[in-house]
């Protein structure tokens, strides 16, 4: 067994040399909602019962194993099972000793913190939904100070960095250009749905983790007690970008998030004022649209990956009319498609506003090797008028 | 059946050599034979599907396949490991052990037992072909939904997914035609005056399992039927937009899903106590208990499964329900733990290659158990669900609890199987390399999980790098580790010291009173049990 020996000590020499220069991490992150530290309550202490029950057992069994060898010549007793009352009283005393681990000591806690973790309206005093999709989260404000204000909140992280071309910065992978915005000590009652396949929005300093099912409403809560950046990531196998889901909450004080909410309505409703634009302004604008929305699928290219995610250079969708002769768009045209998706290709009418489509649509047709499309312009009336 | 005609029967019967002993094989040793080189295969199959993964996972960034691609490999290699892997292995041992543990000439259903067999390869094939055609750049590969087929994805998925619904069809068939038999057999063919409460422990883990299996595979095909159905006939079970729901395939799926986690370890249940009165020289204790234990924990696993969605949405009395029952599980499983130490207690203990495994297999899957108690409180898992930290749990059950038990099988019967010792020195470097290299792959995998670290994920932030790290070399290292466990199985067919009748010193049982190798009609003469 020298040979073993060694390559423990080798295995422990190469884990000393890691833990010198890396940040282990060995439990739960830091608690920052009520929920969260009583399930870091709730998980220390059964770690710690079931540690208990580990060593004792093992050292039991390694006493066994020790000294009741063939080897030092020690000889089988003769077990006999437990007959007589006293006998089978004192084996049922382990039996209840774990009965009552499970049913009281574990299981009192444990009814408490799924009453508490289910109750998410007592004293709530703001809902927001939040609507995963693939791959991006969108936030919307149902009441309060930010009553109405809705965006989406895609991964940050660059391309270069995921493929090992450009440096990865501090936050790599749980980056948002859009963070969620939550005021400090309120109990925020939240919503939760999906547009395509199941996600799940968690935060693990939060402890709160919910599925997002589509075409159901699920509810959880979270009250943030500490101002700062909270940063988790979907956490439901929902196809290939399920990786690149990234959740970042950004829990600031009342004023600061009634400021906040301030400023977004206006920037929102300056954005929703539909205003004549030129061919150049819509490009410019829609380059930015597609690289967020939807190259994840469709590729910056615009070469797609067929057969599930078709191409966009050269398809007829992209090139071929829009709008008929009575200047109302037509079914399955590229029009329709973005607004009302088909298949895995998400609707973009909810999330969008009418510059955005109209800058992406008209963007499409001129880019990505399309030149000689029809209705080559499309403008932000044109789109408001389509949504009616 | 008289033992007068088998006997004569027999005699008169010269069976086909070479291919065609093979295929067309009722004999159940040769089938049992089949059925575990089949599951070692498939088995280094699964295990190279996940080393791509753990690659992969080594540093964060995206070094050696694409997002796609990683989803596809982590769905085939459960999917291979459970269905391909670990339960033929099981099956195997029963086809080759039960008959001679409880003195019958054969299984009861011969010609089913082929068939049952020889359902699994065009399974396999079905399963790992998509995946394969991909790499030469055809189709757009297997299933990427995890094992679980959770729709809506999976309604989204390409082809791959049909062909795994097919092949989980026919992995079901298998299983349910194996458990037919199984059943059929210990209820008709034990020796006289072997009666239920004296069958070897063996046979009752395999006859609760093969129960379960009836019970609930048909619960899955009807669910993956219901899917292909929603993929191509326009159905919206699953689809709320048509009045189905997402979450209803998940009941269904984990009605099927969660006994499957016992139906893989029952049977392993069975054979340790015989390994562990092997090698302590005592007889197992608290057979009764034992025996009560499985039939509980067997019961008790039909009705826990909603405990692997807790996050998707249930009403407060569902998870209350589900977090108590779960919970109830640790009763029995205690009970069962406290007999195999007993056995152990004041025994005269040998620590050959099985009972290493053996001793090992406790004290890691204890470790599975303890964290599943955890797992059924309902606000922790809040946190643990789907995150790494139950990837670990699960191995520690499955390939501990499940592979690592069946490893003692292996080193307990192969001198009888073969007639020949394998070798020792081999053996036990071979369990301390997994033992060890097993927990550096695992344990880094608990501190990830709680660290926030989602499972099925291609790339990581940065925080999760150094355990990843240190995960992956334990795999590669438990990976290559495997391969001296094939090469001491294939010296030990080729030859090797001879093996004795008896093998072990202190082995009891019918399988040892026949010769090493057993003839390849068994049981000429019906042994009589008193
Ligand atoms: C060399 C041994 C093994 C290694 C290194 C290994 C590693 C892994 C890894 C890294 C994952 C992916 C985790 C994730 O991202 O969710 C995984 C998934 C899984 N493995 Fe293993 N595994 C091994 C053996 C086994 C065995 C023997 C079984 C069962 C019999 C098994 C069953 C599973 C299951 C059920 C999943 C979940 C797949 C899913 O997410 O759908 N593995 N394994
Ligand atoms: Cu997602």
């Amino acid at each position: 067994m020298q040979g073993m020996k060694k390559l423990g000590v080798g295995a422990f020499a190469l884990f000393l040399s890691l833990s010198a220069r890396a940040d282990f991490t060995w439990n739960f992150p830091e608690p920052v909602t009520p929920m969260a530290l009583d399930t870091l309550h709730v998980h220390n202490k059964f770690m710690l019962i079931t540690a208990v029950i580990f060593v004792v057992v093992l050292a039991i069994m390694i006493y066994s194993i020790v000294t009741h060898r063939h080897s030092k010549g020690y000889k089988p007793v003769a077990d006999k099972a437990p007959s007589t009352a006293i006998e089978i009283f004192w084996t049922l005393i382990p039996f209840a000793i774990l009965l009552l681990i499970d049913f009281v000591i574990m299981g009192i806690p444990a009814y408490h913190s799924v009453v508490m973790m289910e109750d998410t309206r007592d004293q709530s005093t703001m809902v927001i939904k939040i609507t995963g999709s693939q791959w991006r989260w969108q936030y919307e404000y149902l009441d309060g100070d930010a009553k109405g204000i809705k965006f989406v909140s895609n991964l940050a992280t660059t391309d270069g960095q995921m493929h090992n071309a450009e440096d990865k910065g501090e936050h790599y992978l749980l980056e948002v250009d859009n963070p969620l915005v939550l005021p400090v000590g309120e109990k925020v009652r939240i919503l939760m749905t999906a547009s395509d396949v199941l996600h799940n929005w968690w935060v693990p300093q939060f402890g709160s983790s919910r599925v997002a099912v589509p075409g159901f409403i699920r509810e959880t809560w979270v009250q943030v007690e500490k101002p700062g950046v909270y940063r988790g990531q979907c956490k439901e196998l929902c196809g290939k970008g399920h990786g690149y889901m990234p959740v970042v909450v950004n829990a600031v004080s009342k004023e600061e998030f009634a400021q906040w909410a301030n400023k977004k309505q206006d920037e929102q409703k300056a954005a929703s004022d539909v205003k004549e634009m030129t061919k150049d302004e819509l490009i410019a604008q829609g380059k930015t649209v597609y690289e967020k929305n939807c190259a994840v699928c469709h590729q910056v290219s615009g070469a797609g990956l067929p057969p599930a995610f078709p191409a966009l250079t050269g398809s007829k969708v992209a090139t071929g009319p829009i709008f008929g002769a009575d200047g109302k768009y037509q079914k399955d045209s590229h029009m329709d498609r973005v607004l009302n998706g088909k298949g895995v290709m998400p609707a973009w009418k909810a999330t969008l506003n009418d510059t955005e489509i109209a800058a992406v649509i008209t963007y499409e047709r001129n880019a990505l090797g399309n030149t000689a499309a029809v209705d080559a312009v499309v403008q932000p009336a044109q789109v408001k008028a389509a949504r009616e | 059946m008289s033992t007068t005609t088998v006997a004569h029967h027999d005699e008169h019967h010269d069976h086909p050599t070479g291919i065609m002993r093979w295929l067309t094989t009722t004999n159940h040793k040769d089938i049992g034979t089949m059925y575990l080189t089949f599951s070692l295969i498939m088995f280094l199959v699964g295990g190279s599907m996940i080393l791509g993964i753990r690659a992969e996972l080594f540093k964060p960034g995206l070094q050696l396949m694409n997002p796609e691609f990683f989803n596809q490999l982590i769905g085939v290699h459960a999917l291979i490991m459970i269905f391909a892997a670990l339960m033929p292995a099981a099956t195997g041992f029963a086809n080759w052990m039960l008959p001679l543990q409880i003195g019958a000439p054969d299984m009861a259903l011969p010609r089913l037992n082929n068939w049952g067999f020889w359902i699994l390869p065009p399974s396999a094939i079905l399963l790992t072909l998509p995946f394969t055609l991909a790499l030469f750049g055809v189709g757009d590969g297997a299933l990427a939904t995890g094992w679980t087929f959770y729709p809506p994805l999976s309604v989204q998925g390409g082809i791959g997914v049909d062909f795994a619904i097919f092949a989980v069809h026919l992995l079901g068939i298998s299983s349910v035609l194996g458990s037919i038999n199984i059943i059929v057999t210990i209820y008709n063919m034990r020796a006289p005056g072997m009666t239920l409460m004296k069958m070897p422990m063996f046979a009752w883990g395999w006859l609760i399992t093969a129960f379960l299996l009836i019970a609930t595979i048909p619960v899955l095909a009807g669910a993956v039927t219901m899917l292909l159905t929603d993929r191509h006939f326009g159905t919206h079970f699953f689809d709320a937009a048509g009045g189905g729901d997402p979450i209803m395939f998940q009941h269904l799926f984990w009605f099927f899903g969660h006994p499957e986690v016992y139906i893989l370890l029952l049977p392993v249940w069975g054979f340790i106590p015989q390994i562990l009165q092997t090698f302590s020289r005592k007889p197992m204790y608290g057979y009764k208990a034992q025996v009560y234990s499985l039939w509980a924990i067997g019961a008790l696993a039909v009705v826990v499964w909603a405990h692997h969605f807790f996050t998707a949405g249930m009403p407060v009395p569902a998870l209350l329900y589900f977090m108590y029952s779960t919970m109830a599980i640790s009763l029995p499983l205690a009970v069962l733990f406290y007999c195999w130490i007993r056995t152990m207690w004041k025994g005269s203990m040998s620590f050959e290659t099985p009972m290493l495994f053996t001793v090992g297999w406790i004290i890691l899957f204890g470790v599975g158990g303890l964290t599943g108690l955890v797992l059924a409180d309902v606000a922790a898992d809040a946190q643990y669900h789907n995150s790494y930290f139950v990837v670990a749990h699960f191995h520690y059950t499955l390939f501990a609890g499940g592979i690592m038990g069946i490893m003692a099988g292996v080193y307990y019967w192969l001198p009888k199987m073969t007639g020949h010792m394998y070798n020792e020195k081999l053996g036990k470097l071979h369990f301390w390399l997994t033992a060890i290299s097993f927990n550096v792959t695992f344990i880094p995998q608990f501190f990830v999980g709680l660290a926030g670290m989602p499972r099925r994920i291609p790339d990581y932030a940065l925080q999760f790098a150094e355990f990843n790290m240190i995960s992956t070399i334990g795999a590669f290292v438990l990976g290559l580790s495997q391969l001296l466990f094939v090469y001491i199985i294939i010296s030990c067919v080729k030859g090797g010291k001879k093996a004795t009748d008896r093998v072990w010193e202190g082995a009891e049982g019918l399988e040892w009173t026949l010769p090493s190798p057993p003839p390849y009609h068994s049981f000429t003469e019906q042994p009589v049990v008193k």
